[in-house]
């Protein structure tokens, strides 16, 4: 087990360099950054002091390697637009976002679950059919749609709900701002996480229901009940254990999936998270954000990667043989 | 009363599909007495399985039981609601499936598999279940069975696991047990010894067998009596000797030409012309008709009656005497 780790480990390593390597290349691509910071007037030699400070006329290999111990220390220099470290511009908008998808995912997970395994028990009643259908909406219909829908329905017609914006928020010790300990914020993230978790919810639950279906026909579960154990220790203990190693894959890249893509719906609600600030960072060609945007959403997904394949083997026996397992 | 441990009557289990209703049992009739082995044989698709899977209560649904009584210890047992018919499984009737690999589930060790059978059907707690799930691995022939009860699955071979899954099926000493062919998906070698096993162990508990197979040899070696069913019908019940001897329908006799003998060097072996039919055309009359070689008249207009010869019921006419006379 700790070797498979240490295996995943120095696989992890390798991604991420290769993520490096691209976010760092981003830089020789996308226009010379001084034109887009200076005005049409600015001298040559204050171009240059500019070039020089920001280190752009260093030979490329010492770049790259400044720029991985730099983002190792997660150093990302300064913006361009906004002119003040990045790491501080993300981590300041780090909180936003991250709550959102929180919440997002306890929301989708939360329903997913008994919504996938009463559509797998009950395939013919009819709230089955009728929830697989609706689920065919939450797969097809784009999130901004949603979104705007959402918008239209619960703050313009309702007046329920806000449209925009995170509330009153709250600064914890640390520096982290919170939303969700005031009456504000808690109204202000139903609509942005109800439809940002939409896809993920009905992704997973019709996932679950799939994977049900395939279970309850192995026989390991027509044996169960011949053995006469009860529909709960059936269906729960036996049948749903087992549809969970395809489920828990999926379940942690949709969970990268909500952090990563709430760009559109930070945009969607004008939500002050980092996704918001990535899309600026675009629009101003601002290299530094979007590298470190970049970089940081990779290392997310390389963590989660990490995380699923460790509940592989909390899940599965069957990975957990060591090599001289006996019978084979 | 009848003193029978289970008794089927006029059984028929029909399926409805979109191109109509498709009888794929019959009007089947037979019973096992306590402590018997009755074995159940047939072509694929005779409608074996499926009797067995209607006694313990687990017909795939849309297959249902249209008629017929399934009487267990003076019970009938096949009306009963899901509930009911669960305290019935694994108590009263075990159940062994044909492949040992997919039979347990892989995610849990042995032990929970069969302490929660336990605990399901008594009144153990978890340390006394625990001690009777390693009396029943070592009584299976498990070698160090403390060691191998907290082992999972795939850490057994197949014969093994099928020595599981039969401590599985007799864990709180059930009357009958229903084996669908519990050796088909074993090496040759093992088959021999999961059978003995099977065997001793029904004997040691007075547990009675269905025992549903393909295996002539199977059954000529375990069997009390033999059934041997036809296109969903059963075409012949009796004893074991008689059956294998002297089979009395002429689909029993093509049954047993075909066996290949030790001995009989150099002769043919018998084969039965055709297949057996689909469900959607079964013939009127004997299912048989079109193959059979003694087919006459009435076997194409009517379908046989049971009809007792020295103690084997037989579904053919050959055998009706006040016909014969006319």
């Amino acid at each position: 087990m700790a070797a498979f780790i240490l295996r995943r480990l120095a696989q992890s390593i390798i991604v991420m360099l290769v993520v490096g390597l691209v976010a760092f290349f981003m830089f020789q691509f996308l226009g010379d950054p001084v034109n887009q910071m200076v005005g049409v007037d600015t001298p040559v030699a204050e171009r240059e002091a500019l070039r020089e400070r920001l280190g752009l006329n260093d030979p490329l290999i010492i770049r790259f390697g400044k720029f991985v111990v730099n983002a190792a220390q997660l150093e990302f220099g300064l913006s361009y637009q906004h002119k003040s470290p990045v790491t501080d511009l993300l981590l300041e908008r780090m909180p936003a976002t991250i709550e959102l998808s929180m919440v997002s995912a306890v929301i989708a997970f939360a329903l997913a679950l008994p919504a996938g395994v009463y559509t797998g028990l009950y395939r013919n009643r009819w709230s089955s059919k009728a929830m697989l259908t609706l689920s065919l909406i939450g797969i097809s219909v784009p999130t901004f749609l949603i979104g705007i829908l959402f918008i239209y329905l619960f703050a313009v017609v309702l007046g329920w709900l806000p449209s925009f914006g995170r509330g009153d928020v709250v600064t914890l010790p640390g520096g982290w701002t919170t939303g969700l300990l005031t009456a504000s914020g808690l109204k202000a993230i139903i609509l942005p996480a109800l439809t940002l978790g939409l896809f993920t919810l009905t992704l997973i639950m019709r996932l679950i229901r799939a994977e049900m279906l395939e279970v309850l026909r192995t026989d390991y579960i027509k044996f169960a009940r011949a053995r006469g154990l009860t529909n709960r220790a059936v269906n729960f203990g036996h049948a749903l254990k087992n549809t969970l190693v395809p489920v828990i894959t999926v379940t942690g890249l949709l969970l990268g999936n909500l952090i990563a893509f709430a760009i559109i719906t930070e945009s969607v609600f004008q939500w002050p998270g980092m996704g918001r600030l990535f899309l600026q960072s675009i629009q101003e060609v601002d290299l530094p954000v979007m590298s470190a945007y970049l970089v940081m959403i990779s290392f997310l997904f390389v963590v989660l990667n990490l995380v699923v394949d460790i509940l592989y083997y909390v899940v599965d026996p069957r990975l957990r043989v060591e090599g001289h397992g006996s019978g084979h | 009363m009848s003193k029978h441990l289970l008794e089927v009557k006029n059984l028929r289990i029909e399926f409805p599909t979109r191109r109509g209703l498709l009888t794929a049992i019959d009007d089947v009739s037979f019973h096992i007495d306590e402590g018997e082995v009755l074995g159940v044989v047939g072509e694929s698709g005779a409608g074996k399985s499926l009797t067995g899977a209607a006694i313990i209560g687990l017909l795939e649904p849309p297959g249902r039981v249209a008629g017929g009584e399934i009487i267990m210890n003076g019970r009938r047992i096949d009306n009963l609601g899901y509930e009911e018919m669960r305290k019935i499984r694994g108590r009263e009737i075990g159940a062994i499936f044909q492949d040992p690999l997919t039979s347990l589930n892989p995610l849990y060790t042995v032990g929970r598999q069969l302490t929660e059978t336990i605990m399901t059907h008594t009144d153990m707690t978890p340390t006394k279940a625990r001690e009777r799930a390693i009396e029943l691995l070592t009584e299976v022939g498990i070698p160090a069975p403390e060691k191998r009860v907290d082992q999972y699955p795939h850490q057994f071979s197949g014969g093994m696991r099928q020595r599981v899954v039969i401590a599985l099926a007799l864990c709180v000493n059930p009357k009958l047990v229903v084996a669908d062919e519990p050796t088909t998906a074993l090496d040759v070698s093992i088959q021999a010894q999961i059978i003995a096993l099977l065997k001793k162990l029904c004997r040691d508990h007075g547990t009675a067998v269905m025992l549903v197979t393909h295996d002539m040899g199977v059954i000529a070696e375990t069997a009390d009596r033999v059934a041997v069913m036809y296109a969903g019908r059963i075409a012949e019940v009796g004893p074991v000797r008689q059956v294998v001897k002297q089979a009395k329908h002429p689909y029993t006799e093509g049954l047993m030409g075909s066996i290949p003998m030790i001995g009989h060097t150099g002769e043919k072996l018998q084969q039965i012309e055709g297949s057996m039919p689909r469900l959607t055309n079964i013939p009127t009359g004997c299912a048989f008709n079109p193959r059979c070689p003694k087919a006459f008249d009435r076997c194409f207009k009517e379908r046989p009656n049971t009809i007792d010869v020295d103690g084997t019921e037989v579904a053919c006419w050959l055998y009706d005497k006040e016909a014969a006379h006319v």
